[in-house]
Parts: structure tokens; C-alpha cells; sequence
């Protein structure tokens, strides 16, 4: 006897079922359908081409009418299942239609997430979900006005596109770092924001929506830090959850979807689920490829097959944005019984990640160029051992069998007129023929006289290969010493490239510098994160993840694990009421150590980290401020006191000390800066050991630089004398700020000096007028961004997970 | 195994840690760039620096006090030195954080 078979929903997964059933069992059961949407069953995969305008709704469809008749099928449009009687086996639908079954198939699909911030119901506010979505937007966007998408992952990206080709002018909203994080690395969520800014998308990263307002519609979006964004239309693709309302209120088991077994089969046994709204084994699933492994296994089970179980296996993610192609696949967190090959392009904007484990592949992301990626899949899924083709794996299928070529021997077999360095439209022979005629036997020396490699870089080792062939031996590509093992470029290659080619982010720096590792190394990443900051003070977001301890929370850790404390005294100057201060918080706090330093201040030591924003707090009260004793940054101005009250003082040195200081504060250099100004020759503020330090004289100001007490000692140099204060002042700020944009990243002034040479820096700093001013501006304009008291900032809250514990646990037990 | 409840992943700030305290001494958690989480000792087995304070690499940490990388994973130290840490496990489910009870109480016995 024909039993009755009914489906509630008739998207992908439950048509793809039918089809199986068809094959396999025809004619068993009488089949209906209801669809809450008002037609039949379409590719909802292909609604990102249809918004787009690449295809129409005619195209994407899967069965239509004519499939169901010849089936035999009874299809309900736009009839939204609204009770389950389980007792009565019938459901009834919104128009009041009710149908018995036998077995019953609940396919209702997910619902998009809807942020629910104020004004998320406003008209204009939609979700990306089905074809009545697409047609709204594609109406919205006729008025060519501003869309914001609220969502960068898969669906919202692909939303962004559609609409931006549409016409409109569209941005972004992720809340996330990078995008599509739970696809993509993030040197491959970099690559992407790129590529999809370079289509005319504005992106926002780590932008919490606050609301959207408007006046009767959507007119704009408003971010927690208070950025407004205009929009007449604003699409929310944050993510979806599965829709099992109807089946919970019929008392079927529901977790995060309908709880199904392996066969399909919810806790009532005559009724199945399938597709987004069913959860299996803990799991639920939002992509095409599990969800019509479940409709073989729904319809197996149908069939009578009992023994059909479904199975999880990853499935790989493709974004469909025409001209973007990516790739990704299984589980690529970094892991140390894990190894990662690693192949970047920067100027193809190729990469790929292979992550192993037991030389087998686990984990897959590709940005574009992804045509292997079905070979890797493969590999992945047979678990196929790869040892034997690790050195060329990277490279893809094409390149297994046959022996890789040298890279030395290619670039000899390369012809004369072979273009080495693309931006400056160099070629190989006349790096040869220079290198031959002009005796060259440097890099630098060949990036002057011919500019091959001298603009992004990416062409250095060709040239170095080049090198070696016309030079021999003689020739060592690896006397620079590369920055770190994360790559083989020194500290000069990579400040210089950041500047060339605009780098502004770490992640930028390393994707396109090719760095061999993820996320960098604890050598590498406080480095870069000082170079960005110097290098766009008003553009790069400071990383405190990359940066020690000590500037992450403003303090200096101790052997014990407690922190210390030095508020600025300018100058080395203090009074009763800021020792008063000082004397309350030891006593508050019980701090057990109090020391002078030897720059004039006065340190505390041994305070709990818990309790360094109540120290700030009651010093700021007293006027401190931080005395970045812990900073990659200017320290201290010792100063004598000079003409106030000396017998032998020649100039005011306490007053231009404290001025110094109070102009200087705040500024983060390569390392650590100390000063001090001397009000006579006899030199009681020690200014000739010092990094800048100023001798005043009767006929002014003699600036020095780059002496040394510390590892080494060493006397300073004299920069020049100056006749007046403000001179002597403009002079150590360019000073400064030279050092600050070319020294390697914990090099001393001392070092960095040495390394430049003493008459460069005096040409710079006391001949060339026009030079100098240019570096004083920039520090000027560094210091508007960051003379921000860190201390006072962390009182009023700013990072206070650095600063308690995220929890306490078992001390209730132990108190027992 | 006991599983107790410390907070949510988005207390612990990517590439960082957190410190969870306990009776028999301070449990780091950790949290790396694609949102792993570990949790060991907060004590670096050269000279007991405090990990959580380090700066977090792929699934490493280097110690603030004398640049030790530790494995997250394993909690042994990596490169050239020698030494470990004890690891606790740790579990994810949504965006709740849980560290094993039963680990601390087999520590206080």
C-alpha cells in the first residue's frame, strides 16, 4: 500500500532527497510538499550571480513545475507548516490546509541572525536568505545610493559584491579582525579584505553595529566608537541558526537543530529532519555538501535501507565573487606536532597553506590560485602519506614525478633580455654587464647603480641569485642578517619596504614580505609593531599583543612576577606634596621597596599587578603621570640646576631639562632614550654619557649624542653648538626623530650612530636646515597622537583584563 | 572529569592570556590568533615567570623574564632548553570557557 509521505520546506536538501527516493523506491510513497516560500525548488547556492546580475532566477532553478506533476508530486506554495499533531499524524498549514502522513520530513531550513540592535526592524534593514531577499535588494539598489553590509563572512561578502555590482556604494561591517576568519588564516583574510577593497568595497574591521536609526527607513549605522555611516539599505548576513520552532512546539527533541540520529530519525521514529535545521551527532551544517549527504542517507532510510548512516566530513568553502578565488578546507590552526608549507606571492597575490600532521595533510587554505585545491581534498581525505613529495607539494599536482629544477640553474638558463626587476623595467643582462663593468660587490651597490630590486623588493633574490652567477663565490647573499628566522630580510629591508610599499599592518607586512611563519615570533612582532608605529603614526593601530610586557601594562615586571612604578618627576624635580603622595601610596599599598633611580625619580617596587591601577589612580590625584621607566621610549632628563642657583651655572639647564621633557614624553623610539642637561662644563648631570645630552655654555647650548653606560661605556660625540634654547631644541628633536625612523628596532643611539657614520647625522642635523625641520615636524606630529598619559587611560578602564584574573576557582572547596 | 566554568573566549584577548586563580597558584589561559585555547601553569619552568605575561606566537609563549618559547600544547619548552609545564585541559563549548576540576583537586591532594 502507497504510505504518505510529507515534507515541510522544499529547498536544496529535501529536493535532493526526492530525487534519491524517486530512484530508488518509486511509486512507495504519495508524496506532498509544503513550501513557505511561494514557488518551487531553486539553487539558493546561486543567489549571490542573481543579485549580481550574472544569471537569472529562470536559470537557478532545480525542478519545476513540469518535475512535480510528472511525479506526481503535490507541491503547497506559500504554505507555512504551523502545528505538528503527532498523536493525530496530520500537520495544518497557515491557510488552514491539514494533510495526514505516515512519515514526515522536516526540512524548514535556518533563519538568519538578526543583530538586535535598535532600529533592526526598521524598512530597509533586510537578511540574505531567499529570493524574495535578492529582489528587495536588487530594487534597493536600482537607487544607486549606500548599502552596508553587517557581516564578512561567506554569505555577507557575497551580498556586498552582488550589491556593488549592482551599483551601489557598499561598506562592510565585520566585527572580526580579519574576514571570514572561520575559513580563512589571517594572511589570507588580509589578502581577501584587499582584493575586495580594490572592487570599490569599503571594509571595517572589529566594527561593533550600535544601531541603525532613521527616520521612518534606514538612513544610517552607527558604530560603538561612534563612526556614522549613511545607508539606505542595510543587509544583515551575520549568520544563520537553524529554524526548529515548529518541531520543538510539537515536542520533537530540539538542542541547536533538530536532534537526529545517523539514519535522520528525531526521537519520534516516523519523522525524519534534514538539511540546516537537523543537528547530527552534536553538529549542524550550513553548506551543500553534508547537507546532500544527509538527503541520500534521509532517503535511504526511506527506501527501507536502515543500515544508511550519515557520515561528517569536511567540506571545502568557496566564496563565488567573480575574480576571487579562495579555498579553504579542514582544520588549519597552528599546532606544534603540526608542520606548515607555506607559499606566498605577494605581487600574484598567491597563497597557499598546507597545515601536516603525521606527514599528512590536514588543513588547506588557498587564495588565488586554487586549482589544486581538489587534488589537496583528495590527498586529505585518503589521508595519503606525503613525505615522499613534501619539497614540491606546495607547488601543486603538475608538479610531482620529474625532478625540480635548481633555482640556481634556472636563473642561469634565463635569456639576456629576461625582465628582473618588473618596476623598474631592469633586465637581466644589464645587472650583469654593471655588475661586470662597474666592479659592483654589494646589493646596495647594485640597487644604486642599476635600481633593480630598489623599489618593493621582491625581485632581491633573483638579483642576489644574479650575484652570485656573475660574481662567484666572493659574493655572500646571506651577510645581512635576516630580522629574525620568520624571514630572511634584516631590519634596514623591511623598514625600507614598509615605507615603499605602504605597509600599515602587520599582517600586511608579513603577507607581503613573505614571512615564513603565521603570526610572527616574539622577535619579530614587537619590531614591526614599533616600525608601523613610527612609520604611520596617525594610520597603524599600535598591536599591544605585540608588544612586552612591560609597555603592554605600562609597568616593569620583576623577578617575582610583581611590578614596579616610576612616575615622572620633570627634570628630576619634586616637592612636599608630590613626596607626600608617593609616601600614602607606599603605605596604602604597602609597597615594600622604595628606591631612588639614577635618573632622578624615585621607584617603587614589588607592587601586585592587581593593584597597579588603584597606584595610578592615587598618584594621578597628585599629579603624576607615567614615567614610561618600562618604555622603548624616552626616560628620563637628568638635569643639574643650574643658573637658578649654582655659582658656575651658565644657563637655566633645570628649565630646559623639564622642557625638554614635558615636549619629548610619550614618544616610543627604537630603545630606550635617556637625556640629560648639564648647566656648565663640570658637568653634574652626567650629560656626556648619555644618548642626547646638552653641555650649556656662555655662548649657549652644545648638544651631544651617543655616548654609553651600560653594556658598554662610551664618551658622547658633539652634534655642534647652538646660540639658544629653542635652537637647541628643534636640533635633539630632529635628532631624535633620524633615529627614530632609521635605527634596527632595539639598536641604540650609540649603535645606530656608529653604523650611519657621526658626519651623515651632523650633515643631516646642523647643515641641512630644510632636513631637519622636516624631521622635527614629523616628530611634532607624531607626539599630537602620542602624549597620552598611559596610567590616567588605565584608571578610567582602559584594558582591564590585563589587570584581574578572569576567574577564581576551588577556593570554596579548599576552605572546607 | 569536573568541568568549571572561568568566563567566555572573548574575555581573552587574541595572540593573549588570562590568569585564572586557584588555590594552589595562578592557571594561564591562553588564546592564539584562529582562537585556540590552552591553559598551563602560569609558571615558566626556567625561573617561574609568570607565562600569561609573555607575548603568544602560533602556539607558543615566550616567557616575559628570560625569553623562553613554551608549546602551548605540550607545555615543554621548545628550542634548546629543557624543561615543562603542567598543561590543564581545557574545553570550548560555545563561547564558554571550562578547565578540569578534577586536575586541580588531584593537585591539592
Amino acid at each position: 500500500m502507497t504510505k504518505k509521505l510529507v515534507i515541510i520546506g522544499n529547498g536544496m536538501a529535501p529536493g535532493r532527497m526526492l530525487e534519491h527516493l524517486l530512484e530508488k523506491a518509486p511509486g512507495r510513497y504519495a508524496v506532498t510538499i509544503f513550501n513557505a516560500e511561494p514557488r518551487v525548488n531553486y539553487d539558493r547556492i546561486m543567489l549571490s550571480p542573481v543579485l549580481s546580475g550574472e544569471k537569472d532566477y529562470e536559470e537557478i532553478i532545480i525542478h519545476g513545475d513540469g518535475w512535480y506533476i510528472k511525479h506526481g508530486i503535490t507541491l503547497y506554495k506559500g504554505h507555512r507548516i504551523v502545528a505538528i499533531d503527532r498523536t493525530a499524524k496530520t500537520v495544518t498549514s497557515d491557510h488552514g490546509v491539514t494533510e495526514p502522513y505516515d512519515k514526515l520530513v522536516i526540512a524548514t531550513g535556518s533563519v538568519p541572525f538578526i543583530i538586535p540592535v535598535p532600529g533592526h526592524n526598521l524598512p530597509g534593514v533586510l537578511t540574505y536568505r531567499d529570493l524574495d531577499d535578492v529582489r528587495a535588494m536588487m530594487l534597493a539598489a536600482q537607487s544607486r545610493a549606500k548599502a552596508v553590509v553587517i557581516g564578512g563572512g561567506l554569505l555577507g561578502l557575497e551580498a556586498a559584491a552582488g550589491l556593488n555590482a549592482q551599483g551601489m556604494d557598499v561598506t562592510v561591517l565585520h566585527v572580526m579582525p580579519t574576514l571570514m576568519e572561520r575559513q580563512l588564516d589571517p594572511a589570507a583574510g588580509y589578502l581577501l579584505q584587499r582584493a575586495v577593497e580594490e572592487r570599490g568595497i569599503k571594509v571595517i574591521t572589529k566594527a561593533n553595529t550600535q544601531a541603525i536609526s532613521g527616520n521612518g527607513k534606514v538612513e544610517q549605522v552607527e558604530l560603538a566608537e561612534g563612526t556614522i555611516i549613511p545607508a539606505t539599505l542595510v543587509v544583515m548576513a551575520v549568520g544563520i541558526r537553524p529554524n526548529a520552532a515548529l518541531a520543538k512546539d510539537a515536542g520533537i527533541a530540539v538542542n541547536r537543530g533538530i536532534v537526529v540520529d545517523a539514519g535522520m530519525r528525531s526521537n519520534d521514529p516516523d519523522i525524519y529532519a534534514l538539511g540546516e535545521c537537523a543537528e547530527v551527532n552534536g553538529m549542524v551544517y550550513g553548506l551543500v555538501a553534508p547537507l546532500y549527504e544527509m538527503a541520500r542517507v534521509t532517503a535511504s532510510q526511506l527506501a527501507g535501507d536502515e543500515t544508511a548512516a550519515f557520515v561528517h566530513s569536511d567540506t571545502p568553502t568557496k566564496l563565488k565573487v567573480t575574480g576571487i578565488e579562495l579555498f579553504s578546507l579542514g582544520d588549519f590552526a597552528d599546532g606544534d606536532d603540526r608542520q606548515e608549507i607555506v607559499l606566498r606571492d605577494a605581487s600574484a597575490g598567491v597563497y597557499k597553506r598546507l597545515v601536516l600532521k603525521d606527514d599528512r595533510i590536514i588543513g588547506t587554505v588557498l587564495y588565488g590560485e586554487t586549482a589544486d585545491g581538489a587534488w589537496f581534498n583528495d590527498l586529505k581525505k585518503k589521508q595519503t602519506d606525503i613525505s615522499q613529495m613534501r619539497d614540491t607539494l606546495i607547488f601543486g599536482q603538475s608538479y610531482q614525478g620529474g625532478a625540480p629544477l635548481d633555482p640556481m640553474a634556472a636563473v642561469a638558463a634565463l635569456p639576456d633580455d629576461a625582465e628582473i626587476c618588473g618596476c623598474n623595467g631592469v633586465c637581466k643582462s644589464k645587472i650583469t654587464s654593471t655588475i661586470t663593468a662597474k666592479g659592483l660587490s654589494s646589493l646596495d651597490d647594485v640597487r644604486a647603480h642599476t635600481k633593480a630590486s630598489a623599489s618593493c623588493g621582491s625581485c632581491t633574490g633573483l638579483v642576489e641569485k644574479l650575484m652570485v652567477l656573475t660574481l662567484g663565490d666572493t659574493y655572500n647573499p646571506a651577510a645581512v642578517q635576516p630580522m629574525c628566522s620568520c624571514t630572511a630580510l634584516g631590519h634596514d629591508e623591511v623598514r625600507r619596504l614598509i615605507k615603499a610599499k605602504g605597509l600599515k599592518t602587520i599582517p600586511a607586512v608579513m603577507q607581503e614580505l613573505e614571512w615564513k611563519t603565521s603570526c610572527g615570533c616574539a622577535k619579530c612582532r614587537p619590531a614591526l609593531n614599533y616600525y608601523l608605529v613610527c612609520d604611520w603614526p596617525n594610520e597603524y593601530a599600535d598591536d599591544y599583543q605585540s608588544r612586552f610586557i612591560n609597555e603592554r601594562v605600562h609597568a616593569n615586571i620583576q623577578k617575582d612576577g610583581t611590578y614596579s612604578v616610576v612616575p615622572r618627576m620633570w627634570g628630576g624635580v619634586t616637592n612636599a606634596a608630590e613626596l607626600r603622595a608617593i609616601a600614602d601610596v607606599v603605605d596604602k599599598f604597602e609597597i615594600p621597596m622604595v628606591k631612588v633611580t639614577g635618573g632622578q625619580r624615585i621607584d617603587m617596587l614589588g607592587i601586585r599587578k592587581e593593584d597597579l591601577p588603584a597606584v595610578w589612580a592615587d598618584l594621578g590625584q597628585a599629579g603624576f603621570v607615567s614615567g614610561h621607566a618600562y618604555a622603548k621610549g624616552l626616560r628620563t632628563v637628568k638635569t643639574c640646576v643650574g643658573s637658578d642657583w649654582c655659582r658656575f651655572g651658565t644657563q637655566d639647564s633645570t628649565g630646559f631639562g623639564v622642557r625638554i621633557e614635558k615636549f619629548m614624553w610619550g614618544s616610543w623610539t627604537p630603545a630606550k632614550v635617556k637625556m640629560a642637561v648639564s648647566g656648565c662644563p663640570r658637568n653634574c648631570a652626567e650629560a656626556t654619557c648619555k644618548d642626547v645630552g646638552v653641555i650649556c655654555v656662555d655662548s649657549g647650548y652644545e648638544i651631544h649624542f651617543a655616548g654609553a653606560a651600560g653594556l658598554d661605556i662610551k664618551g658622547t660625540e658633539v652634534l655642534g653648538l647652538v646660540r639658544t634654547e629653542d635652537e637647541a631644541l628643534e636640533h635633539i628633536v630632529a635628532l631624535t626623530q633620524m633615529y627614530r625612523e632609521q635605527a634596527r628596532y632595539l639598536e641604540r643611539i650609540y649603535k645606530w650612530a656608529k653604523r650611519v657614520g657621526i658626519p651623515e647625522i651632523k650633515r643631516q642635523i646642523m647643515d641641512d636646515a630644510e632636513k631637519r625641520k622636516a624631521f622635527y615636524e614629523r616628530f611634532v606630529f607624531s607626539q599630537k597622537l602620542a602624549q597620552v598619559d598611559p596610567w590616567s587611560e588605565r584608571v578610567s578602564g582602559k584594558d582591564k583584563h590585563e589587570f584581574r584574573p578572569m576567574a577564581s576557582v576551588g577556593f570554596a572547596q579548599a576552605a572546607e | 572529569m569536573d568541568w568549571i566554568s572561568i568566563g567566555t573566549l572573548s574575555d581573552i584577548p587574541r595572540r593573549g592570556a588570562r590568569c585564572v586563580a586557584t588555590p594552589q597558584g595562578k592557571i594561564a589561559v591562553f588564546r592564539t590568533a584562529d582562537d585556540q585555547v590552552f591553559a598551563i601553569d602560569d609558571h615558566c619552568p626556567h625561573k617561574g615567570g609568570p607565562l600569561s605575561q609573555g607575548i603568544v606566537h602560533g602556539a607558543a609563549v615566550t616567557c616575559p623574564l628570560h625569553n623562553w618559547v613554551i608549546s602551548l600544547e605540550t607545555g615543554k619548552a621548545l628550542d634548546a632548553d629543557e624543561g615543562a609545564v603542567r598543561t590543564i585541559p581545557v574545553k570550548l563549548e560555545g563561547e564558554r570557557l571550562f578547565i578540569a576540576l578534577e586536575a586541580l583537586a588531584g593537585r591539592a591532594a
